[in-house]
Protein backbone atom coordinates (compact mmCIF):
# COMPACT_ATOMS: atom_id res chain seq x y z
CA UNK A 1 0.00 0.00 0.00
CA UNK A 2 2.84 2.35 0.88
CA UNK A 3 4.39 2.00 -2.57
CA UNK A 4 1.06 2.45 -4.35
CA UNK A 5 0.45 5.63 -2.40
CA UNK A 6 3.92 7.06 -3.18
CA UNK A 7 3.60 6.24 -6.89
CA UNK A 8 0.09 7.68 -7.06
CA UNK A 9 1.19 10.84 -5.25
CA UNK A 10 4.07 11.47 -7.67
CA UNK A 11 1.90 10.73 -10.67
CA UNK A 12 -0.89 12.99 -9.42
CA UNK A 13 1.52 15.87 -8.83
CA UNK A 14 2.92 15.32 -12.32
CA UNK A 15 -0.47 16.29 -13.78
CA UNK A 16 -0.23 19.66 -12.10
CA UNK A 17 3.48 20.21 -12.80
CA UNK A 18 2.57 21.55 -16.25
CA UNK A 19 -0.39 23.66 -17.42
CA UNK A 20 -1.90 20.54 -19.03
CA UNK A 21 -3.98 19.74 -15.95
CA UNK A 22 -5.52 23.21 -15.80
CA UNK A 23 -6.20 23.31 -19.52
CA UNK A 24 -7.87 19.93 -19.24
CA UNK A 25 -10.01 20.93 -16.28
CA UNK A 26 -11.19 24.11 -17.99
CA UNK A 27 -12.05 22.28 -21.20
CA UNK A 28 -13.86 19.55 -19.29
CA UNK A 29 -15.83 22.13 -17.38
CA UNK A 30 -16.71 24.09 -20.52
CA UNK A 31 -17.75 21.00 -22.42
CA UNK A 32 -19.88 19.40 -19.70
CA UNK A 33 -21.56 22.76 -19.31
CA UNK A 34 -22.24 23.41 -22.96
CA UNK A 35 -23.39 19.84 -23.61
CA UNK A 36 -25.81 20.02 -20.71
CA UNK A 37 -27.20 23.44 -21.63
CA UNK A 38 -27.24 23.42 -25.42
CA UNK A 39 -27.57 19.77 -26.41
CA UNK A 40 -29.30 18.53 -23.30
CA UNK A 41 -31.58 21.51 -22.85
CA UNK A 42 -30.85 21.84 -19.13
CA UNK A 43 -33.37 24.68 -18.65
CA UNK A 44 -35.83 24.06 -21.46
CA UNK A 45 -36.56 20.55 -20.21
CA UNK A 46 -38.16 22.19 -17.25
CA UNK A 47 -37.20 19.35 -14.92
CA UNK A 48 -35.14 19.54 -11.77
CA UNK A 49 -32.68 16.80 -12.52
CA UNK A 50 -29.20 16.34 -13.94
CA UNK A 51 -30.05 13.85 -16.69
CA UNK A 52 -29.01 16.34 -19.36
CA UNK A 53 -25.68 16.71 -17.57
CA UNK A 54 -24.89 13.02 -17.12
CA UNK A 55 -26.20 11.63 -20.37
CA UNK A 56 -23.36 13.17 -22.35
CA UNK A 57 -20.61 11.87 -20.10
CA UNK A 58 -19.85 8.71 -22.11
CA UNK A 59 -19.30 10.86 -25.22
CA UNK A 60 -17.15 13.38 -23.37
CA UNK A 61 -15.07 10.64 -21.82
CA UNK A 62 -14.48 9.14 -25.22
CA UNK A 63 -12.42 12.17 -26.19
CA UNK A 64 -11.12 13.38 -22.85
CA UNK A 65 -10.21 10.26 -20.84
CA UNK A 66 -7.68 8.95 -23.38
CA UNK A 67 -6.00 12.36 -23.06
CA UNK A 68 -5.48 11.70 -19.35
CA UNK A 69 -4.39 8.11 -19.71
CA UNK A 70 -2.13 8.42 -22.75
CA UNK A 71 0.86 9.75 -20.87
CA UNK A 72 0.79 7.23 -18.02
CA UNK A 73 3.20 4.71 -19.56
CA UNK A 74 4.02 6.03 -23.03
CA UNK A 75 5.82 9.03 -21.55
CA UNK A 76 7.89 6.86 -19.20
CA UNK A 77 8.86 4.68 -22.12
CA UNK A 78 9.70 7.64 -24.31
CA UNK A 79 11.86 9.44 -21.76
CA UNK A 80 13.52 6.27 -20.45
CA UNK A 81 12.28 6.83 -16.90
CA UNK A 82 10.53 3.47 -17.08
CA UNK A 83 13.95 1.92 -16.53
CA UNK A 84 14.26 3.95 -13.37
CA UNK A 85 10.74 3.19 -12.17
CA UNK A 86 10.97 -0.55 -12.79
CA UNK A 87 14.32 -0.86 -11.01
CA UNK A 88 12.96 0.71 -7.83
CA UNK A 89 11.97 -1.78 -5.14
CA UNK A 90 8.32 -1.96 -6.16
CA UNK A 91 6.28 -4.60 -7.96
CA UNK A 92 4.78 -4.05 -11.40
CA UNK A 93 1.30 -4.32 -9.90
CA UNK A 94 2.04 -1.52 -7.44
CA UNK A 95 3.25 0.72 -10.25
CA UNK A 96 0.21 -0.07 -12.41
CA UNK A 97 -2.32 0.47 -9.62
CA UNK A 98 -0.56 3.61 -8.35
CA UNK A 99 -0.59 5.23 -11.76
CA UNK A 100 -4.21 4.28 -12.37
CA UNK A 101 -5.35 5.67 -9.02
CA UNK A 102 -3.58 8.97 -9.71
CA UNK A 103 -5.38 9.32 -13.03
CA UNK A 104 -8.66 8.31 -11.44
CA UNK A 105 -8.24 10.88 -8.68
CA UNK A 106 -7.59 13.50 -11.31
CA UNK A 107 -10.85 12.66 -13.11
CA UNK A 108 -12.59 12.84 -9.75
CA UNK A 109 -11.52 16.48 -9.52
CA UNK A 110 -12.72 17.15 -13.04
CA UNK A 111 -16.03 15.48 -12.22
CA UNK A 112 -16.46 17.45 -9.01
CA UNK A 113 -15.93 20.87 -10.60
CA UNK A 114 -19.35 21.26 -12.27
CA UNK A 115 -20.99 20.98 -8.81
CA UNK A 116 -22.72 24.37 -9.17
CA UNK A 117 -25.17 22.64 -11.51
CA UNK A 118 -26.18 20.35 -8.68
CA UNK A 119 -26.64 23.37 -6.45
CA UNK A 120 -28.67 25.07 -9.18
CA UNK A 121 -31.20 22.27 -9.58
CA UNK A 122 -31.60 22.14 -5.84
CA UNK A 123 -32.31 25.86 -5.77
CA UNK A 124 -34.73 25.70 -8.68
CA UNK A 125 -36.64 22.61 -7.70
CA UNK A 126 -36.73 19.37 -5.76
CA UNK A 127 -34.51 16.88 -7.57
CA UNK A 128 -34.06 13.27 -6.50
CA UNK A 129 -30.63 13.66 -4.93
CA UNK A 130 -30.30 9.91 -4.55
CA UNK A 131 -30.39 9.50 -8.31
CA UNK A 132 -27.87 12.30 -8.72
CA UNK A 133 -25.46 10.71 -6.24
CA UNK A 134 -25.90 7.35 -7.96
CA UNK A 135 -25.23 8.99 -11.31
CA UNK A 136 -22.12 10.65 -9.97
CA UNK A 137 -20.82 7.32 -8.69
CA UNK A 138 -21.76 5.61 -11.94
CA UNK A 139 -20.01 8.27 -13.97
CA UNK A 140 -16.93 8.00 -11.78
CA UNK A 141 -16.81 4.21 -12.21
CA UNK A 142 -17.30 4.52 -15.92
CA UNK A 143 -14.41 7.00 -16.07
CA UNK A 144 -12.31 4.41 -14.21
CA UNK A 145 -13.14 1.78 -16.81
CA UNK A 146 -12.19 4.16 -19.63
CA UNK A 147 -8.96 5.01 -17.81
CA UNK A 148 -7.96 1.40 -17.23
CA UNK A 149 -8.34 0.72 -20.95
CA UNK A 150 -6.27 3.80 -21.77
CA UNK A 151 -3.58 2.94 -19.21
CA UNK A 152 -3.16 -0.58 -20.54
CA UNK A 153 -2.91 0.58 -24.15
CA UNK A 154 -0.49 3.33 -23.16
CA UNK A 155 1.90 0.68 -21.80
CA UNK A 156 2.29 -0.83 -25.24
CA UNK A 157 3.76 2.18 -26.98
CA UNK A 158 6.32 4.97 -26.77
CA UNK A 159 4.05 7.41 -28.55
CA UNK A 160 1.36 9.29 -26.68
CA UNK A 161 -0.48 9.95 -29.94
CA UNK A 162 -0.77 6.24 -30.69
CA UNK A 163 -1.82 5.62 -27.09
CA UNK A 164 -4.55 8.26 -27.44
CA UNK A 165 -5.93 6.93 -30.71
CA UNK A 166 -5.90 3.31 -29.59
CA UNK A 167 -7.62 4.15 -26.32
CA UNK A 168 -10.26 6.28 -28.04
CA UNK A 169 -10.99 3.50 -30.52
CA UNK A 170 -11.31 0.72 -27.94
CA UNK A 171 -13.38 2.94 -25.66
CA UNK A 172 -15.63 3.79 -28.60
CA UNK A 173 -16.27 0.09 -29.24
CA UNK A 174 -17.08 -0.49 -25.59
CA UNK A 175 -19.42 2.47 -25.47
CA UNK A 176 -21.26 1.57 -28.65
CA UNK A 177 -21.42 -2.19 -28.25
CA UNK A 178 -25.02 -2.01 -27.02
CA UNK A 179 -26.28 -0.08 -30.04
CA UNK A 180 -27.64 -1.54 -33.24
CA UNK A 181 -24.83 0.10 -35.17
CA UNK A 182 -22.47 -2.48 -33.73
CA UNK A 183 -24.88 -5.29 -32.94
CA UNK A 184 -26.41 -5.56 -36.43
CA UNK A 185 -23.00 -6.42 -37.71
CA UNK A 186 -22.94 -9.47 -35.46
CA UNK A 187 -26.65 -10.40 -35.64
CA UNK A 188 -26.32 -11.53 -39.23
CA UNK A 189 -24.02 -14.41 -38.46
CA UNK A 190 -23.31 -14.75 -34.75
CA UNK A 191 -25.40 -16.83 -32.35
CA UNK A 192 -27.67 -14.90 -30.01
CA UNK A 193 -25.47 -15.72 -27.02
CA UNK A 194 -22.54 -13.89 -28.55
CA UNK A 195 -24.66 -10.90 -29.53
CA UNK A 196 -26.04 -10.73 -26.01
CA UNK A 197 -22.54 -10.95 -24.58
CA UNK A 198 -21.29 -8.13 -26.76
CA UNK A 199 -24.32 -6.04 -25.91
CA UNK A 200 -23.75 -6.66 -22.22
CA UNK A 201 -20.34 -4.97 -22.47
CA UNK A 202 -21.91 -1.68 -23.47
CA UNK A 203 -20.91 1.20 -21.24
CA UNK A 204 -23.91 3.10 -22.47
CA UNK A 205 -26.42 0.49 -21.37
CA UNK A 206 -24.87 0.12 -17.93
CA UNK A 207 -24.47 3.85 -17.44
CA UNK A 208 -28.00 4.68 -18.59
CA UNK A 209 -29.36 2.16 -16.12
CA UNK A 210 -27.57 4.03 -13.34
CA UNK A 211 -28.59 7.54 -14.44
CA UNK A 212 -32.20 6.46 -14.74
CA UNK A 213 -32.12 5.81 -11.03
CA UNK A 214 -31.98 2.05 -11.24
CA UNK A 215 -29.22 1.37 -8.79
CA UNK A 216 -28.13 -2.16 -9.48
CA UNK A 217 -25.09 -3.70 -7.86
CA UNK A 218 -24.43 -5.55 -11.10
CA UNK A 219 -23.62 -2.31 -12.90
CA UNK A 220 -21.04 -1.40 -10.29
CA UNK A 221 -19.59 -4.89 -10.44
CA UNK A 222 -19.46 -4.62 -14.23
CA UNK A 223 -17.34 -1.48 -14.16
CA UNK A 224 -15.14 -2.69 -11.30
CA UNK A 225 -14.42 -6.04 -12.89
CA UNK A 226 -13.65 -4.30 -16.17
CA UNK A 227 -11.16 -2.06 -14.34
CA UNK A 228 -9.59 -5.10 -12.68
CA UNK A 229 -9.32 -6.91 -15.99
CA UNK A 230 -7.64 -4.04 -17.85
CA UNK A 231 -5.23 -3.33 -14.99
CA UNK A 232 -4.31 -7.00 -14.96
CA UNK A 233 -3.69 -6.76 -18.71
CA UNK A 234 -1.66 -3.62 -18.03
CA UNK A 235 0.64 -5.54 -15.66
CA UNK A 236 1.09 -8.25 -18.29
CA UNK A 237 1.95 -5.72 -21.01
CA UNK A 238 4.54 -4.03 -18.78
CA UNK A 239 6.08 -7.37 -17.78
CA UNK A 240 6.06 -8.62 -21.35
CA UNK A 241 8.27 -5.74 -22.42
CA UNK A 242 10.70 -6.84 -19.75
CA UNK A 243 11.33 -10.26 -21.23
CA UNK A 244 11.12 -9.11 -24.84
CA UNK B 1 35.46 -11.98 0.53
CA UNK B 2 31.79 -12.37 -0.16
CA UNK B 3 30.68 -12.11 -3.76
CA UNK B 4 28.03 -9.40 -4.03
CA UNK B 5 27.43 -9.83 -7.75
CA UNK B 6 27.35 -13.28 -9.32
CA UNK B 7 26.52 -13.80 -12.99
CA UNK B 8 26.25 -17.36 -14.28
CA UNK B 9 26.01 -18.04 -18.00
CA UNK B 10 23.96 -14.88 -18.32
CA UNK B 11 22.55 -14.50 -21.83
CA UNK B 12 20.08 -12.28 -23.61
CA UNK B 13 18.67 -12.80 -27.08
CA UNK B 14 16.54 -10.31 -28.98
CA UNK B 15 14.99 -12.56 -31.60
CA UNK B 16 17.86 -14.06 -33.55
CA UNK B 17 20.29 -11.44 -32.25
CA UNK B 18 22.49 -12.41 -29.31
CA UNK B 19 23.08 -9.30 -27.23
CA UNK B 20 24.77 -11.00 -24.28
CA UNK B 21 26.38 -14.40 -24.67
CA UNK B 22 26.92 -16.63 -21.60
CA UNK B 23 28.71 -14.18 -19.35
CA UNK B 24 30.21 -15.49 -16.10
CA UNK B 25 31.34 -12.87 -13.66
CA UNK B 26 31.66 -12.36 -9.91
CA UNK B 27 32.34 -9.09 -8.16
CA UNK B 28 33.28 -9.08 -4.45
CA UNK B 29 32.83 -6.25 -1.98
CA UNK B 30 35.43 -3.54 -2.38
CA UNK B 31 35.87 -3.97 -6.09
CA UNK B 32 35.18 -1.39 -8.80
CA UNK B 33 34.67 -3.24 -12.04
CA UNK B 34 34.96 -1.35 -15.31
CA UNK B 35 32.83 -2.79 -18.08
CA UNK B 36 34.47 -1.89 -21.38
CA UNK B 37 33.40 -2.48 -24.91
CA UNK B 38 32.45 -0.72 -28.12
CA UNK B 39 28.93 0.63 -28.62
CA UNK B 40 26.44 -2.21 -28.94
CA UNK B 41 28.75 -4.72 -27.25
CA UNK B 42 26.15 -5.66 -24.67
CA UNK B 43 27.31 -3.52 -21.74
CA UNK B 44 23.99 -1.82 -21.12
CA UNK B 45 21.99 -5.00 -21.71
CA UNK B 46 24.12 -6.79 -19.11
CA UNK B 47 23.57 -3.96 -16.64
CA UNK B 48 19.83 -3.93 -17.30
CA UNK B 49 19.67 -7.62 -16.46
CA UNK B 50 21.64 -7.10 -13.26
CA UNK B 51 19.28 -4.31 -12.27
CA UNK B 52 16.24 -6.45 -13.04
CA UNK B 53 14.89 -4.27 -15.83
CA UNK B 54 15.35 -7.01 -18.42
CA UNK B 55 14.69 -10.69 -17.85
CA UNK B 56 17.67 -12.89 -18.86
CA UNK B 57 16.95 -15.29 -21.74
CA UNK B 58 19.04 -17.90 -19.95
CA UNK B 59 21.46 -18.07 -17.06
CA UNK B 60 21.07 -16.18 -13.82
CA UNK B 61 22.16 -13.14 -11.90
CA UNK B 62 22.50 -12.94 -8.14
CA UNK B 63 22.86 -9.75 -6.11
CA UNK B 64 23.86 -9.91 -2.44
CA UNK B 65 22.64 -13.51 -2.29
CA UNK B 66 19.25 -12.89 -3.95
CA UNK B 67 18.31 -14.14 -7.39
CA UNK B 68 17.28 -11.24 -9.63
CA UNK B 69 14.39 -13.13 -11.26
CA UNK B 70 13.15 -14.92 -8.13
CA UNK B 71 13.22 -12.07 -5.61
CA UNK B 72 13.39 -8.87 -7.65
CA UNK B 73 12.23 -6.54 -4.88
CA UNK B 74 14.87 -7.83 -2.42
CA UNK B 75 17.52 -7.27 -5.07
CA UNK B 76 16.30 -3.78 -5.92
CA UNK B 77 16.40 -2.76 -2.25
CA UNK B 78 20.12 -3.56 -2.15
CA UNK B 79 21.00 -2.10 -5.49
CA UNK B 80 21.57 1.40 -6.78
CA UNK B 81 21.22 1.68 -10.52
CA UNK B 82 21.78 4.58 -12.84
CA UNK B 83 20.44 3.74 -16.31
CA UNK B 84 22.15 4.93 -19.46
CA UNK B 85 21.56 8.65 -19.94
CA UNK B 86 20.52 9.04 -16.29
CA UNK B 87 16.79 9.49 -16.95
CA UNK B 88 14.74 11.34 -14.36
CA UNK B 89 11.34 13.01 -14.26
CA UNK B 90 11.90 16.31 -16.07
CA UNK B 91 8.90 18.07 -14.58
CA UNK B 92 10.18 17.56 -11.03
CA UNK B 93 12.94 19.41 -9.18
CA UNK B 94 15.95 17.51 -7.79
CA UNK B 95 14.39 18.13 -4.39
CA UNK B 96 10.99 16.61 -5.14
CA UNK B 97 12.55 13.84 -7.22
CA UNK B 98 14.91 12.74 -4.44
CA UNK B 99 12.06 13.02 -1.98
CA UNK B 100 10.06 10.60 -4.15
CA UNK B 101 12.99 8.17 -4.39
CA UNK B 102 13.64 8.37 -0.64
CA UNK B 103 9.97 7.67 0.12
CA UNK B 104 9.88 4.68 -2.25
CA UNK B 105 13.01 3.47 -0.47
CA UNK B 106 11.06 3.73 2.77
CA UNK B 107 12.81 6.57 4.50
CA UNK B 108 10.69 9.03 6.40
CA UNK B 109 10.90 11.97 8.76
CA UNK B 110 14.32 13.15 9.86
CA UNK B 111 16.06 10.10 8.38
CA UNK B 112 14.66 10.99 4.96
CA UNK B 113 15.76 14.59 5.30
CA UNK B 114 19.24 13.56 6.44
CA UNK B 115 19.65 11.16 3.49
CA UNK B 116 18.53 13.76 0.96
CA UNK B 117 20.76 16.46 2.45
CA UNK B 118 23.76 14.15 2.56
CA UNK B 119 23.31 12.95 -0.99
CA UNK B 120 22.75 16.43 -2.36
CA UNK B 121 25.94 17.54 -0.65
CA UNK B 122 27.87 14.54 -1.97
CA UNK B 123 26.94 15.06 -5.60
CA UNK B 124 26.84 18.89 -5.28
CA UNK B 125 23.28 19.60 -6.27
CA UNK B 126 22.37 22.19 -3.66
CA UNK B 127 22.39 25.24 -5.94
CA UNK B 128 19.80 23.68 -8.29
CA UNK B 129 17.80 21.90 -5.60
CA UNK B 130 14.59 23.80 -6.44
CA UNK B 131 15.05 24.13 -10.18
CA UNK B 132 13.07 22.01 -12.64
CA UNK B 133 15.20 19.08 -13.87
CA UNK B 134 14.27 19.76 -17.52
CA UNK B 135 16.04 23.10 -17.32
CA UNK B 136 19.29 21.73 -15.85
CA UNK B 137 22.55 21.22 -17.73
CA UNK B 138 23.65 17.75 -18.77
CA UNK B 139 26.15 17.60 -15.93
CA UNK B 140 23.52 18.37 -13.31
CA UNK B 141 21.08 15.87 -14.79
CA UNK B 142 23.76 13.21 -14.59
CA UNK B 143 24.32 14.08 -10.94
CA UNK B 144 20.60 13.84 -10.21
CA UNK B 145 20.72 10.33 -11.66
CA UNK B 146 23.72 9.50 -9.53
CA UNK B 147 22.09 10.92 -6.39
CA UNK B 148 19.04 8.73 -6.98
CA UNK B 149 21.29 5.65 -7.18
CA UNK B 150 23.23 6.25 -3.96
CA UNK B 151 20.64 7.80 -1.65
CA UNK B 152 20.00 4.47 0.15
CA UNK B 153 23.70 3.59 0.44
CA UNK B 154 23.28 0.32 -1.46
CA UNK B 155 25.62 -2.67 -1.23
CA UNK B 156 25.78 -2.91 -5.00
CA UNK B 157 26.07 0.01 -7.37
CA UNK B 158 25.58 -0.31 -11.12
CA UNK B 159 26.31 2.86 -13.08
CA UNK B 160 25.89 3.00 -16.83
CA UNK B 161 28.33 5.60 -18.15
CA UNK B 162 28.41 7.73 -15.00
CA UNK B 163 30.71 10.44 -16.36
CA UNK B 164 29.35 10.72 -19.89
CA UNK B 165 28.73 14.38 -20.71
CA UNK B 166 30.55 15.79 -17.69
CA UNK B 167 33.33 18.35 -17.93
CA UNK B 168 36.82 17.40 -16.65
CA UNK B 169 36.23 18.89 -13.20
CA UNK B 170 32.94 17.09 -12.80
CA UNK B 171 34.47 13.84 -14.04
CA UNK B 172 37.21 14.14 -11.47
CA UNK B 173 34.65 14.75 -8.76
CA UNK B 174 32.46 11.79 -9.73
CA UNK B 175 35.49 9.50 -9.90
CA UNK B 176 36.51 10.64 -6.44
CA UNK B 177 33.00 9.87 -5.24
CA UNK B 178 33.14 6.35 -6.70
CA UNK B 179 36.52 5.70 -5.11
CA UNK B 180 35.23 6.95 -1.78
CA UNK B 181 32.24 4.58 -1.88
CA UNK B 182 34.25 1.64 -3.20
CA UNK B 183 35.47 0.14 0.04
CA UNK B 184 32.17 -1.20 1.31
CA UNK B 185 30.36 -1.82 -1.97
CA UNK B 186 30.63 -3.78 -5.17
CA UNK B 187 30.50 -1.31 -8.04
CA UNK B 188 30.13 -1.88 -11.76
CA UNK B 189 30.59 1.04 -14.12
CA UNK B 190 30.42 0.92 -17.87
CA UNK B 191 32.40 3.34 -19.92
CA UNK B 192 34.24 3.80 -23.12
CA UNK B 193 36.50 6.43 -21.66
CA UNK B 194 39.56 4.30 -21.07
CA UNK B 195 41.42 6.70 -18.82
CA UNK B 196 38.51 6.29 -16.44
CA UNK B 197 39.31 2.62 -16.02
CA UNK B 198 42.85 3.45 -15.00
CA UNK B 199 41.59 6.18 -12.72
CA UNK B 200 38.92 4.34 -10.70
CA UNK B 201 38.65 0.66 -11.54
CA UNK B 202 40.39 -2.12 -9.65
CA UNK B 203 39.40 -4.55 -12.36
CA UNK B 204 38.48 -4.27 -16.00
CA UNK B 205 36.47 -6.50 -18.26
CA UNK B 206 36.23 -6.09 -22.01
CA UNK B 207 33.17 -7.42 -23.76
CA UNK B 208 32.46 -7.45 -27.47
CA UNK B 209 29.50 -8.88 -29.37
CA UNK B 210 28.09 -10.08 -26.07
CA UNK B 211 31.09 -12.15 -25.11
CA UNK B 212 33.46 -11.56 -22.23
CA UNK B 213 36.89 -11.40 -23.81
CA UNK B 214 39.33 -10.07 -21.24
CA UNK B 215 39.25 -9.94 -17.45
CA UNK B 216 42.03 -8.49 -15.33
CA UNK B 217 43.39 -5.54 -13.40
CA UNK B 218 44.04 -2.41 -15.46
CA UNK B 219 47.78 -3.18 -15.11
CA UNK B 220 47.30 -6.66 -16.51
CA UNK B 221 45.44 -5.15 -19.41
CA UNK B 222 48.27 -2.73 -20.05
CA UNK B 223 50.70 -5.66 -20.21
CA UNK B 224 48.85 -6.77 -23.31
CA UNK B 225 50.00 -3.72 -25.19
CA UNK B 226 53.26 -4.72 -26.92
CA UNK B 227 54.44 -1.16 -26.40
CA UNK B 228 54.04 -1.40 -22.63
CA UNK B 229 57.41 -0.72 -20.97
CA UNK B 230 59.14 -0.29 -24.32
CA UNK B 231 62.13 2.04 -24.23
CA UNK B 232 61.86 5.06 -26.47
CA UNK B 233 65.04 6.86 -27.46
CA UNK B 234 65.11 10.31 -28.99
CA UNK B 235 68.11 10.61 -31.28
CA UNK B 236 70.12 13.82 -31.72
CA UNK B 237 70.48 15.14 -35.25
CA UNK B 238 70.48 12.67 -38.10
CA UNK B 239 72.53 9.90 -36.50
CA UNK B 240 69.53 7.62 -36.38
CA UNK B 241 71.13 4.77 -38.30
CA UNK B 242 74.11 4.61 -35.99
CA UNK B 243 71.96 4.44 -32.88
CA UNK B 244 69.65 1.94 -34.48
CA UNK B 245 72.56 -0.38 -35.28
CA UNK B 246 74.05 -0.14 -31.82
CA UNK B 247 70.78 -0.83 -30.02
CA UNK B 248 69.47 -3.58 -32.27
CA UNK B 249 71.30 -6.15 -30.18
CA UNK B 250 69.12 -5.31 -27.19
CA UNK B 251 65.70 -5.92 -28.63
CA UNK B 252 63.27 -5.41 -31.44
CA UNK B 253 63.55 -1.98 -33.02
CA UNK B 254 60.52 -0.13 -34.27
CA UNK B 255 60.17 3.39 -35.51
CA UNK B 256 57.74 5.67 -33.79
CA UNK B 257 54.91 6.81 -36.02
CA UNK B 258 55.14 10.50 -36.78
CA UNK B 259 58.57 11.01 -35.20
CA UNK B 260 61.62 10.51 -37.42
CA UNK B 261 64.09 11.05 -34.60
CA UNK B 262 62.61 8.50 -32.19
CA UNK B 263 63.32 4.80 -31.90
CA UNK B 264 61.24 2.36 -29.91
CA UNK B 265 62.94 -0.70 -28.43
CA UNK B 266 60.64 -3.54 -27.51
CA UNK B 267 61.73 -6.30 -25.18
CA UNK B 268 64.69 -4.58 -23.59
CA UNK B 269 65.07 -2.81 -20.30
CA UNK B 270 66.08 0.75 -19.71
CA UNK B 271 69.22 -0.09 -17.72
CA UNK B 272 70.77 -2.01 -20.59
CA UNK B 273 69.85 0.73 -23.00
CA UNK B 274 71.35 3.53 -20.94
CA UNK B 275 74.50 1.49 -20.32
CA UNK B 276 74.87 0.94 -24.06
CA UNK B 277 74.34 4.63 -24.72
CA UNK B 278 77.03 5.54 -22.21
CA UNK B 279 79.50 2.92 -23.39
CA UNK B 280 79.19 3.74 -27.06
CA UNK B 281 78.62 7.46 -26.46
CA UNK B 282 75.58 7.48 -28.68
CA UNK B 283 74.14 10.88 -29.66
CA UNK B 284 70.90 10.58 -27.72
CA UNK B 285 68.78 13.42 -26.36
CA UNK B 286 66.29 11.58 -24.19
CA UNK B 287 65.36 8.08 -23.03
CA UNK B 288 61.99 7.23 -21.54
CA UNK B 289 59.87 4.19 -20.79
CA UNK B 290 56.64 4.05 -22.71
CA UNK B 291 53.45 3.13 -20.89
CA UNK B 292 50.89 0.84 -22.50
CA UNK B 293 47.73 2.47 -23.76
CA UNK B 294 44.36 0.97 -23.03
CA UNK B 295 43.22 2.44 -26.32
CA UNK B 296 45.57 0.14 -28.20
CA UNK B 297 44.48 -2.93 -26.30
CA UNK B 298 40.86 -1.99 -26.68
CA UNK B 299 41.26 -1.64 -30.46
CA UNK B 300 43.31 -4.80 -30.68
CA UNK B 301 40.62 -6.82 -28.92
CA UNK B 302 37.42 -5.31 -30.16
CA UNK B 303 38.09 -3.90 -33.63
CA UNK B 304 37.07 -5.88 -36.69
CA UNK B 305 40.00 -7.71 -38.34
CA UNK B 306 40.58 -5.32 -41.27
CA UNK B 307 40.90 -2.38 -38.93
CA UNK B 308 43.84 -3.94 -37.07
CA UNK B 309 45.76 -4.77 -40.18
CA UNK B 310 45.33 -1.28 -41.53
Amino acid sequence: MHNIYIIAKREFQAYFATPVAYVFLVIFLAMTGSFAFFLGGFFSRGQADLVSFFSYHPWLYLALIPAISMRLWAEERNSGTIELLMTLPISTTEAVVGKFLAAWAFTAIALALPFPMWVTVNVLGNPDNGVIIASYIGSFFMAGAFLSIGACLSAGTKSQVIAFIMAATVCFLFTMSGLDLVLNFFRVWAPDVLVETIASFSFLTHFQAVTNGVIDLRDAIFFLSLIAFWLFANVIVVDMKKSA
Amino acid sequence: MSQLIVLEQLSKYFGAFTAVDSIDLTVPKGQVLGLLGPNGAGKSTTMKMIAGFLEPSSGRAEIAGFDVSQSPVEVKRRLGYMPEGAPSYGDMTPGSFLNFIAEIRRFSGSEKKRRIDETVEKVRLSEVFHQQIDTLSKGYKRRVGLAQAIIHNPEVLVLDEPTDGLDPNQKHHVRGLIEEMAKDKAIIISTHILEEVEAVCTRAVIINQGKLLVDGTPEELLERDPHHRAVVVTVLGDSGDKVREALSALGLIESVVGRLDQIRLIGSNSKDVSRMIREKELPVEEVYIEWGKLDNIFRQITAPREAIDA
